[in-house]
């Protein structure tokens, strides 16, 4: 099924170094439309360096990007806007495309800000702020979407609604997406294709392929293995409130 | 009253504040009050050379203004000084050589407070035709480069990464300031041109809630300090320069009352 999706992103053996020093090598992979791509890997692994190579931010680079789509939509790990420059939410949106009032009301409503339109950025939580970034990104109907860890702040709810708003834009408007989740329930359970990173690529494939790789065992411990379990079986239950089970 | 000098200083006024509005504010969104100084401070090398070189004043001034930002650069990916310090060394040295080479031009008489402070009361026919033929050409290219310059401001990685290629229009933003620089130094002077820039979008910060806001208010506010400055330089027999940054500070402190009230309304 995937075959017949056009390719959005190729990289290449691609790296980045900064004054001689390896940020990340060796990675290679591709993303096509529809498809979820998810970089896990622990903390300064390359995971964010490897979505700015994807996209094109770094100047020198090892290895080759083939970008074939050039409406993307990025939602930055950290973005730290200067309060000297007024700016509502309204304005950020339209930041780099035209666009309707409905387009903007839309967007917004799918991630739960509508209300917060015209509210000066500045005075947003940073979990409201995480939700205008991620409309922002989806509002201009991108191809290929980057997002360097969405959810970051996010109330444990929202989250959940978040992460199943991706994968409906992922599914509903063939989009492709790269995903960087510290969340392994989340990648293991929604993803395509998942590269483990630590400077270099650790071992990529399937999800239920990669967590039985020994290195994703060495990397994120054995606990980690079960994730696919916990995720895989079937409730045949519920739990109320007081944590005493409901059977079904 | 009103004699004919007076209305050429009006128009060459309000020209200058039309384009330093909008100007000023990416000014102080992309925190450049210090290289505006600096580019400013390098005019008056700029001016010497146009002496020296009999170059018209205003080209030979962007020039320098143009070759100062690419040596700028140049020392940021060279060095591993601070920006602040590169900035002030250049605006010294620059001021500093600029002052030495006066110092061989014997046989030409300078004025050398007219540089630093502008005489806007001299303005001639072609001053003003440069001042309103550059400043439309300036807010033309603005308002072209304005959305992706705009986003690069606000973030150089998401810019990049939608195809907005901020590098590009970063360059062309400094080309911008060098020929605001270029085209007003003669009326406001090279010590005051800083302030023109920064004064009156900084009273619009206080009072705008959006971008487009700030750049309007930031355009009147400049418009007004124009005109209290130029009529109380008239009526008290003050410089015209200092007078017109001396109106655009008071009117700055307005906008801080006004911000103050503005804030516990909301409240």
């Amino acid at each position: 099924m995937e075959n017949k999706n056009k390719v959005l992103l190729k990289v290449e053996n691609a790296g980045v170094s900064i004054n001689d020093k390896s940020l990340v090598k060796g990675v290679s992979f591709e993303i096509k439309q529809g498809e979820i791509v998810t970089l896990i890997g622990p903390n300064g692994s390359g995971k964010s360096t490897t979505a700015k190579i994807a996209l094109g931010i770094y100047k020198k680079i090892d290895g080759k990007v083939k970008k074939y789509t050039d409406k993307i939509g990025y939602v930055p790990q950290k973005i730290s806007i200067d309060w000297t420059l007024p700016i509502r939410v309204l304005d950020f949106m339209t930041l780099t495309e035209e666009l309707t009032q409905d387009q903007i009301n839309i967007a917004l409503n799918l991630t739960g800000v509508e209300h917060l339109k015209d509210k000066s950025l500045s005075n947003l939580s940073g979990g409201e702020f995480q939700r205008v970034l991620i409309a922002r990104a989806i509002s201009k109907k991108p191809e290929l979407l980057v997002l360097d860890e969405p959810v970051q702040g996010v109330d444990f709810k929202g989250e959940i609604a978040l992460y199943k708003l991706i994968k409906q834009i992922s599914e509903k408007m063939k989009c492709g997406i790269l995903l960087i989740s510290h969340d392994l329930h989340v990648v293991m359970s929604a993803t395509d294709f998942v590269l483990c990173l630590n400077g270099h690529v650790c071992c990529s494939g399937a999800p239920h392929k990669v967590v039985k790789d020994s290195k994703y065992k060495e990397l994120f411990g054995d606990r980690a293995s079960n994730i696919l379990s916990l995720y895989e079986h079937k409730h045949d239950h519920t739990h109320s409130q007081d944590g005493t089970i409901d059977k079904k | 009253m009103l004699d004919d000098f007076f209305i050429r200083a009006l128009l060459a006024g309000i020209g200058i504040a039309l384009i330093t509005g909008p100007i000023g504010c990416f000014v102080i969104w992309r925190r450049l009050s210090f290289f505006a100084g600096t580019l400013a401070h390098s005019a008056l090398l700029g001016v010497t050379m146009a002496l020296v070189f009999e170059l018209n004043i205003a080209f030979s001034v962007f020039l320098i203004s143009a070759v100062l930002a690419i040596f700028l650069l140049q020392l940021q990916t060279k060095t591993n000084l601070p920006n602040d310090a590169l900035l002030g060394l250049l605006a010294h040295s620059s001021l500093a050589i600029g002052l030495v080479i006066i110092g061989f031009l014997t046989t030409i008489r300078f004025d050398i407070m007219g540089l630093l402070f502008g005489d806007i009361l001299a303005v001639s026919q072609s001053d003003l035709l440069l001042i309103w033929g550059g400043g439309v050409f300036i807010l033309i290219i603005l308002k072209i480069i304005w959305k992706p310059l705009f986003a690069s401001t606000i973030n150089y990685d998401l810019a990049k990464a939608e195809g907005m290629n901020p590098d590009r229009y970063n360059a062309i933003f400094t080309i911008l300031m060098a020929a605001i620089i270029a085209v007003s130094i003669k009326i406001v002077g090279l010590l005051l041109i800083t302030g023109m820039l920064i004064i009156p979008a900084a009273l619009a910060r206080n009072i705008s809630n959006n971008p487009l806001q700030m750049v309007i208010l930031s355009t009147i506010g400049g418009l007004l300090s124009i005109l209290i400055g130029l009529f109380s330089s008239l009526e008290f027999n003050t410089a015209s320069g200092p007078s017109i940054i001396t109106a655009a500070l008071i009117l700055f402190c307005f906008s801080l009352i006004k911000f103050k009230k503005y804030s516990e309304l909301k409240k």
